[in-house]
């Protein structure tokens, strides 16, 4: 029997969050509420140097003058900031030698999750930092990386055994003033990861980690600090899942990304936070912050799949300050049921012979709003400056919406700059010719999906790409015409 | 006193004074409570985030002329169409003179808006259509509707076709200087009718002028609009234009908005779709220089199933120019089948000068083919070095490129004096001859 659209839309409508489920550890939170005496509170618990407090405090300070911004394409209630607990941490604090030791509910979590620690030890190389609520709780892999010079660890443990590094970067890209979400991060960040590549040093594996909102009430404030150094590499990957839950959860990231002079950093991300159900009940605020500075000739390149949180909010961006720096831009945005996303990049041309690259798919099934926005801005001084961008959407279904606002400003006479955007469906013939070759409906669908990804899923690395590809398919699944 | 504080007061002089603003006093009382709230547009607002009324905004423009002027027809022949047969509308400083003037109540009405105002007849029209389709809200709008007294007024019955085209022309002139001239024009298309038109406004003096002009037309079953806006002012006039269109069942709608000229030149040409099966084309070149600024801002507003639109915009910038395009297509959920294209391209000549540029699509329907594409960039090296083994001075070799680039938008122009005229106009921008006619 021929699979009709109904049946798609209905199977799509009942398919559950796979990953909704809840991991009991007993964990350590604080009473909810922001204040002062909170971020001291958690400043404290780190044990953190006097110069991190009072940067988190005049934070705190800018912050309460601020506004929460509403000028991107998404609804939703505002998120009461006085009612969350903004520290949380897994109360078992003891690192591990090897994974065995490691809470086997932890462990069975990352199992449901199909990224079994051993498996990715063994198959990929990957060193796994694990943020379960804020608290690394094990990292893998750490001497092979010492070898080589490199610093992989949490952000309070480099606060304390790196603090010069911290200091010298930390807000280097994004200001605390940059914007309502960011200040909120710098005053209450709880944890995230550091990562330092020295000179000269290529990264032997590609650094990943894990990030997984588990305390119900607590929001996440990660924190991300990526710095390579003169001529280096480095590939890292972040991915995020969450437990269903029916209360909205704020998560307010900030990711920084520092690539000095002939560097090259490439951030890959799978976002697949909790969507809310099919009648848009619950779900993650994704509010983040991601900027990265090129040095000269180096190189930064963003890659992000995008498939869940309610609402998404997020720009991932490049200030190309190096003359013949280079910045990229790969994104897969899905949204089905009642999600929304608002999601782009700024490209900031400032130094001479700069390129930059703009892919965006968007995807939007059901009641979802998905839109891209985007600024590639050339000052005057970047001369020759090259940029091409390309915004692709489809639409599955009447109810949903598929936006585009992309704004770019020249003033060099030199720029050379592309845009161009479509917005399509998918073709009942291209379903067609699939059907009579064979293929059924559902099958054709993802085929044609993917097709559709391609350019961007290309561009993750190779373990991630099947993970994402798999994330796509579950996103739509039994999806859509 | 600011501007704003001027109109405010000119307003109470305006209500009170005997004329056909008389008919319109609860459309005019409620738009300037708009204005008054409102203000000018400043670039906090999204919509005006490029362009800033700030420094025109400082001068003191007056409401109302303190005499009534008489030019020679040899004073303005320059910039009315002579070759071509057409009916004409003109204005000077805001007064109509009717010797410059041909008009017509013959099957069709081609006359003023004052004149529809007062007269009976055309109540039912005036009641039907005036002030239906402008935006509101929108502050400068208000403003128009507030002082709306003169302008354009043109019906054209079911089935009628206009022969020959018609000019809606507005001089100002040195003997009142400093004027605000807010001209409100109402056209209305009835079935199967056709028109073409060119409106063009011309500042004959170097005192500042400012211009804020609203359109409303309206084109019905199968109707054809085919309407050009020819824009080369001299350096110290301002021109607010905003046009609204609303459209109903197999009509279409074409307008050509060539800017050349001008110190801040705003185009706010909005389409509205009000049935299915409908096709708007909106087409322009910019061409400017010095620190001229010229600033598009289009919207084509899908709500209907199987239409299309089409939009092509060129801009070349010299000197300090600036410019800004923002073309905004929606596509209401029930416009399945919708067809609407979108490019802009633009050459930055100088290193001083810059564009701004956001084609933007908000989309909710999912049969359709929707797409944009924008590019800025320079002459080909290449081309020109081609031209220039071939024997062409690199400045001819330069004005043919970027002639070259602008042309396609000349093609779809329908009148031949039309197409003549802005052949003439871009040669003479670049200086160079092209030496042969399209």
């Amino acid at each position: 029997m021929a699979y009709t659209e109904e049946e798609l839309k209905k199977e799509l409508e009942t398919k559950e969050y796979e990953y909704g489920f809840y991991t009991d550890i007993e964990s350590d939170t604080f009473p909810i509420g922001l204040n002062e005496d909170v971020i001291r509170a958690i400043s404290a618990r780190k044990n953190e140097p006097h110069w991190m407090l009072k940067w988190r405090l005049d934070a705190y300070e800018k912050f309460q003058q601020m506004e929460e911004p509403d000028w991107a394409n998404v609804t939703y209630p505002k998120p009461k900031l006085q009612e969350i607990a903004y520290y949380s941490a897994p109360k078992s604090q003891v690192k591990y030698d090897s994974l065995d030791e490691v809470d086997p509910e932890l462990l069975k979590t990352f199992e449901k999750l199909g990224i079994s620690l051993e498996e990715q030890k063994k198959l990929a190389g990957v060193a796994v930092d694990i943020v379960m609520d804020s608290v690394s709780v094990a990292t893998t892999f750490k001497d092979t990386l010492a070898e080589k010079g490199i610093i992989f660890c949490s952000i309070s443990e480099a606060i304390q055994e790196h603090p010069e590094l911290v200091q010298k970067y930390i807000g280097s890209v994004i200001p605390r003033t940059d914007n309502y979400f960011a200040a909120l991060n710098s005053a209450v960040f709880s944890d995230g990861s550091f990562c330092y590549i020295p000179k000269g040093v290529h990264c032997p594996m590609e650094l990943s980690t894990y990030f997984r909102i588990n305390q119900a009430g607590t929001g996440q404030f990660e924190r991300t600090l990526v710095i390579a150094d003169e001529g280096s590499y480095v590939s890292y990957l972040e991915g995020c899942t969450a437990p269903a839950r029916d209360e909205n959860q704020l998560h307010a990231a900030v990711v920084e990304l520092i690539a000095l002079d002939d560097a090259e950093i490439k951030y890959s991300t799978v976002q697949n936070w909790f969507p809310g159900d099919k009648d848009g009940k619950g779900g993650v605020f994704n509010f983040v912050t991601k900027r990265g500075i090129c040095h000269e000739r180096s190189k930064i390149s963003w890659t992000q799949v995008e498939t869940g949180s309610a609402v998404t909010w997020k720009y991932p961006s490049c200030i190309l300050k190096g003359n013949d720096s280079i910045g990229e831009f790969y994104s897969i945005a899905l949204t089905n049921n009642y999600q929304q996303a608002d999601t782009g990049t700024k490209m900031i041309h400032l130094g001479k012979r700069t390129k930059s690259t703009i892919i965006s798919k968007g995807i939007s099934a059901g009641h979802s709003q998905n839109s891209y926005r985007g600024l590639v801005k050339v000052g005057a001084n970047a001369k020759n400056a090259r940029n091409f961008s390309q915004c692709d959407s489809l639409l599955m279904g009447n109810k949903c919406g598929a936006h585009t606002f992309p704004y770019i400003e020249a003033k060099s006479k030199t720029a050379k700059i592309e845009h161009e955007a479509t917005t399509s469906k998918i073709g009942e013939d291209q379903i067609f010719y699939c059907n009579q070759r064979g293929i059924d409906t559902e099958k054709a669908i993802a085929l044609i999906v993917n097709g559709f990804s391609k350019e961007v899923l290309n561009k993750l690395p190779m373990e991630f790409a099947v993970e994402a590809q798999k994330l796509l398919e579950i996103s739509l699944e039994g999806s859509v015409g | 006193m600011d501007l704003k504080e001027t109109l405010l007061s000119s307003y109470l002089a305006f209500d009170a004074q005997d004329g056909p603003q008389r008919k319109l006093q609860d459309e005019r009382a409620a738009a300037i409570e708009v204005f008054e709230q409102q203000g000018f547009p400043t670039k906090k607002l999204e919509d005006w985030k490029y362009t800033s009324l700030r420094t025109l905004t400082k001068n003191d423009f007056s409401v109302f002329p303190k005499e009534e002027v008489n030019l020679k027809l040899e004073e303005v022949k320059p910039y009315i169409l002579q070759d071509v047969d057409t009916f004409k509308i003109v204005f000077v400083d805001g007064i109509y003179n009717a010797y410059l003037s041909e008009t017509t109540h013959d099957g069709i009405d081609v006359c003023l808006l004052s004149a529809a105002l007062t007269k009976r007849k055309f109540a039912p029209v005036i009641k039907k259509y005036f002030n239906q389709i402008a935006e509101k809200e929108a502050s400068l709008t208000a403003l128009n509707t507030a002082f709306t007294k003169e302008g354009a007024y043109i019906y054209v019955p079911e089935g009628k076709v206009v022969e020959k085209p018609v000019q809606i022309i507005h001089f100002a002139t040195d003997k009142n200087p400093n004027m605000i001239l807010q001209p409100r024009n109402l056209i209305v298309l009835e079935k199967n009718a056709e028109i073409q038109i060119v409106e063009r406004h011309q500042s004959l003096t170097s005192e500042a002028t400012f211009t804020n002009v609203v359109t409303e037309i309206f084109t019905e079953q199968n109707a054809q609009l085919d309407y050009y806006k020819i824009q080369n002012d001299n350096f110290e006039a301002s021109l607010i234009d905003s046009t609204y269109i609303a459209q109903q069942k197999h009509s279409h709608a074409k307008v050509h908005t060539f800017s050349f000229g001008g110190k801040l030149t705003r185009n706010n040409l909005n389409f509205y779709h009000k049935e299915p099966e409908i096709n708007s084309t909106m087409k322009g070149i910019t061409l400017i220089e010095g620190k001229q600024f010229v600033d598009h801002h289009t919207l084509v507003h899908h709500a209907q199933p199987n239409s299309e639109s089409h939009q092509d915009y060129k801009g070349i910038y010299a000197e300090n120019a600036t410019g800004v395009f923002n073309g905004k297509i929606i596509v209401e959920k029930e416009a399945q089948k919708t067809n609407a294209f979108q490019q802009n391209n633009n050459i930055l000549m100088d290193d001083k000068a810059s564009i701004n540029t956001k084609p933007q699509l908000e989309i909710f329907a999912d049969d359709v083919k929707c797409s944009h594409g924008c590019t800025i960039g320079q002459l080909d090296e290449d081309a020109l070095f081609y031209l220039q083994t071939r024997g062409i001075p690199k400045k001819e070799a330069r004005g043919l490129l970027t002639y070259a680039f602008a042309n396609n938008i000349l093609q779809s122009v329908q009148i031949d004096s039309v197409k003549k005229r802005i052949n003439k106009l871009i040669a003479n921008k670049l200086g160079v001859n092209i030496g042969f006619d399209v």
